[in-house]
């Protein structure tokens, strides 16, 4: 296994105690395996992908094991996690589009970022450079500002320096939420391509829109309220859901293509529970529509079949 | 670039018209007849011949006769030909020589509290931002230095050092007994009298500084750049690099807005020192009534503080490379 | 918005604004019913002694003069109130009406106002208020506030031009305008309660610096003529030889209580910031 995650356990500190933002997440990721990670917006997937790097406060680590190419990263420890950052694991944060220091030309500060962490510019320059070609960004860029790169080529120029110095681990978090349709498209596919060409090796795409995670992710992992509700493989959540969550979010989604004239587009009743005092038990129980009582109980996320890995009575309990 | 600074200039020039009108406008609304009233006060010999010189001297320069807006004209004409008219508190000196002689001992006092406090307040500012048990300690005492008004810093440096402890002299620019020469000695003097009035621009101005920038470097330690960098494994002294060059863009502007406050500043410590800077002589010109004086010295600040402002602005031209490239980095 | 009982009990809860509040009323106590505990008038030659330190018959000592140095201090606040009241409370409302009226209308609304702002700006408030003054031979306290909020505004307008800015393209005006709102009510109802905390730190500030504009007014003898306050004590101080007779009780008492409230009104407006902006919280 190229990543394997072990009962991670993050919360939030606040005046009013801690929220369980992510809790006991366990599952794992092989070689070259870019993984989907979906779910409403405050469901702990932001939480999940930055813990994996770094952790700022409010954030706290509480228990759980990552280890990256058998090795373990000490996600607990800032300072040891260091060595790690850039190198092994890195981030294309969600705001990429501000993620540059405005008044440095970008090429100076690559280069400054580098030779802090003990990188000869020198000898990168060639490899950045067929990147921006991969990327379909001029060299010129070297010599801009931030201010003068549209949202789209700051986007791709984060996702170049990100992925620069070939890290095993890649966290893509939520990069297309603030591009038009067409430029999504194409940096889906450059993300594709830099798997492809072995510039990362495991991706982590963090989204709240499934239809980019059709195009590109090998498996998926939906989350809900904290806690993991669904893994495997993209064509098996498509199309043959079983978790009650999964399958509402993707009957919830307007086919392309089709009209609905008399029909209302369906969405999920409810809201999410807070999470600062998370109920027990199943956390969908009060919006599931086949919620019974042995739901009053956390499932826990078990392999109901061949790499599809569920969280729901139902689907390994005989009756129903 | 040349967008703003040709905003700037076009500020300038407004401000420098606007400023000379009023200069000129004031002495027509007093009530009676402005001459009378300004030589019914002049503290020279009551030589009958002398003063009705001065009247038509004055008449003259006023051109009450004429209309107004040709004495608008001569005051313009006047100006440009470095005639403000005569003092009468220092009768006769010109204006503008009286003006002269106090400039210097201006921009000896101003110009290295202003930088050096600016300087130093940014820098200790910053290193505030980081260092905590630093931070707790100096946060209230900078809020405290911002509150204290210049005069009393002034009169309680005077006091503590000048009187308890003796250490400085506690009045003018230098000892009395001495003439003006370039000396160790006279040198020495000098820098003895100019002491108290820096140290108490100085510390007034570097409280307000560093807790600006202290506040600016919180701010720019957030900044999604600066997670970015931290997210990457950067060390922390590129990432402070980074806010602190990000951070002193507005501190440069900032500067240019204190001009007004620090010029005020100034002026009240002069008076505290009697220290002979043009604020020195405004006092004594208000005390005096001597209207050319006030207005001669109302000019002089203005000028100094447009083209201070215009300095700065190309500092910070220079700094921000974003307006160099045209962009809209910060607003005029 | 945040809910009522979550501002008080941080409000409460916040160290620097109680501090502030409390140094801020406990000098507005004093200047309030200070002056009927004085027992002399403050201009009365008290003393045929003339200068004397503190003691049980004159709190705070007394002027080379003889007069009361604690009925002065007492008078002198309450001119300080008066003038951080009216005019930093003039310079808000002028900065209020350009700023908005800039940030609001936009175009060459804004284009004018802004130039005139910066024109302003510029030029030394102190300068300018020196030439009016000197050639007032009589001048009031109320005046004194009336040239002070006419000269301080600029920088809260500039201020308060950048809130609308950033106000007025927020999503729930667009809202109130598809809506069919007019634009007082917009104005009104939408807009002004979201700047209110922010006018309220503006007005902090324009109290605090209409404090210090006037102490250096009153300290250069440019003051109201007819009353004292606590720069004028200070001038008179430096003026009959307190430093080198050391009279110190003629002025530390004024410099002091100028620096406590500004500096009060500093801790409050930070405090009030971090009320108004929860990510300035400290857990």
């Amino acid at each position: 296994m190229a990543l394997s995650v072990e009962n991670l356990t993050v919360y939030y500190q606040t005046l009013r105690g801690d929220v369980h933002a992510l809790e006991h997440a366990t599952f794992q990721i092989t070689d070259g395996e870019i993984m989907g990670l979906a779910g409403e917006s405050g469901c702990g997937k932001t939480t999940l992908g930055h813990s994996l790097i770094v952790l700022f406060p409010p954030m706290k680590y509480v228990a759980g094991r990552v280890l990256l190419d058998g090795e373990e990263l000490p996600i607990w420890d800032s300072e040891k996690m260091n060595t790690y950052r850039f190198r092994k694991v890195s981030l294309i944060p969600q705001y990429a589009m501000n993620a540059m220091n405005p008044i440095r030309k970008i090429g100076k500060m690559t280069q400054e970022l580098l030779e802090s962490r003990g990188v000869d510019y020198k000898e990168v320059i060639p490899e950045l450079k067929r990147r921006l070609d991969l990327v379909a960004l001029p060299h010129d860029v070297l010599n801009m500002y931030p201010i003068e790169l549209s949202g789209g080529m700051k986007q791709r120029m984060v996702m170049v320096i990100s992925s620069l110095l070939n890290p095993s681990l890649l966290i893509a978090d939520e990069i297309t939420s603030a591009l038009d349709v067409a430029t999504q498209k194409a940096v889906a596919e450059m993300l594709v391509e830099f798997r492809d060409r072995q510039f990362v090796n495991n991706l982590i795409v963090i989204t709240h829109d499934i239809s980019i995670l059709y195009q590109i992710a090998d498996t998926i992992l939906i989350m809900y309220a904290g806690v993991l509700a669904e893994k495997a493989p993209t064509k098996s959540i498509i199309e043959s859901p079983r978790h009650p969550y999964t399958r509402l979010l993707i009957s919830s989604l307007p086919e392309v293509g089709v009209r609905y004239a008399e029909k209302r587009l369906q969405g999920i009743p409810g809201n999410p529970p807070l999470l600062l005092n998370p109920p027990s038990g199943c956390r969908f129980r009060d919006r599931c529509p086949l919620a019974y009582e042995r739901c009053l109980e956390e499932p826990p996320f078990i392999e109901v079949e061949k790499n599809h890995f569920v969280a729901c009575w139902k689907e390994f309990e005989p009756h129903a | 670039m040349r967008r703003y600074l040709t905003r700037k200039i076009l500020i300038y020039t407004l401000t420098f018209f606007l400023a000379v009108t009023i200069d000129w406008l004031i002495p027509r609304f007093m009530p009676g007849d402005p001459i009378r009233n300004m030589l019914a006060r002049v503290s020279v010999a009551s030589n009958a011949s002398a003063i009705q010189m001065m009247y038509d001297y004055y008449a003259r320069l006023f051109g009450l006769d004429l209309p107004l807006w040709q004495q608008y004209l001569n005051f313009w004409k006047a100006l440009f030909q470095g005639n403000l008219g005569i003092s009468t508190y220092l009768f006769p000196t010109p204006v503008v020589d009286v003006l002269k002689r106090a400039v210097p001992y201006d921009v000896f006092l101003l110009v290295p509290s202003i930088l050096l406090g600016w300087y130093a307040g940014n820098h200790f500012g910053a290193i505030a931002a980081r260092a905590k048990r630093l931070d707790n300690f100096i946060l209230p005492l900078s809020y405290i230095l911002t509150a204290t008004p210049y005069m009393w810093l002034g009169i309680l440096l005077a006091w503590f050092f000048g009187i308890v402890l003796g250490w400085f002299p506690i009045a003018g620019a230098y000892s009395f007994s001495l003439r003006p020469t370039w000396s160790w000695a006279f040198l020495l003097d000098l820098l003895h009298h100019w002491f108290l009035p820096f140290a108490s621009l100085f510390i007034i101005e570097f409280g307000g500084w560093a807790i600006g920038m202290r506040n600016m470097i919180i701010y720019e330690l957030e900044a999604e750049y600066s997670r970015y960098l931290t997210a990457l494994g950067a060390p922390k002294h590129l990432i402070r690099r980074y806010a602190f060059n990000n951070a002193i863009l507005p501190q440069i502007t900032g500067l240019a807005l204190k001009l007004g406050v620090i010029v005020a500043g100034a002026l009240v410590t002069e008076v505290v020192f009697s220290y002979p800077g043009i604020g020195y002589l405004l006092l004594a010109a208000i005390q005096n009534q001597d209207y050319f004086l006030i207005q001669g010295c109302f000019l002089f600040i203005i000028l100094g503080v447009l083209i201070a402002n215009f300095m700065i602005d190309i500092a910070y031209l220079v700094v921000d490379p974003r307006t160099r490239r045209g962009m809209v980095g910060e607003s005029a | 918005m945040i809910k009522r009982s979550e501002l008080l009990y941080f409000t409460l809860r916040n160290r620097k604004l109680v501090i502030g509040s409390g140094i801020i009323l406990g000098f507005l106590l004093l200047a309030l019913i200070g002056p009927t505990f004085a027992k002399y008038r403050p201009m009365d030659y008290a003393s045929p002694l003339g200068a004397e330190p503190p003691s049980a018959k004159y709190w705070f000592g007394t002027t080379f003069f003889g007069q009361d140095v604690f009925s002065q201090f007492v008078h002198g606040l309450r001119a300080t109130f008066i003038v951080g009241l009216l005019g930093g409370g003039l310079g808000t409302l002028m900065g209020m009406l350009i700023g908005f009226t800039a940030g609001y209308r936009g175009g060459v609304v804004d284009e004018i106002l802004n130039a005139f702002t910066n024109i302003v700006l510029v030029i030394p408030t102190l300068a300018v208020l020196l030439i009016i003054a000197a050639y007032l031979q009589v001048r009031s306290l109320l005046m004194e506030c009336l040239f002070i909020g006419l000269t301080a505004w600029p920088w809260a307008a500039r201020a308060i031009r950048a809130q609308t800015f950033s106000l007025r393209s927020r999503d729930f005006v667009d809202l109130a305008r598809l809506s069919g709102m007019t634009s007082l009510r917009i104005i009104r109802d939408e807009i002004a309660p979201n700047m209110m905390s922010y006018l309220v730190l503006v007005f902090i500030l324009q109290f605090g610096g209409a404090i210090l504009t006037a102490a250096t007014l009153d300290f250069i003898g440019l003051g109201p003529t007819n009353t004292i306050s606590l720069g004028l004590m200070m001038q008179y101080a430096v003026l009959w030889g307190a430093l080198p007779l050391g009279m110190w009780w003629w002025f530390v008492p004024p410099g002091l209580a100028i620096t406590a409230i500004v500096g009060a009104l500093y801790s409050m407006n930070v405090g009030l910031d971090e009320i108004f902006n929860p990510k300035l919280r400290e857990i």
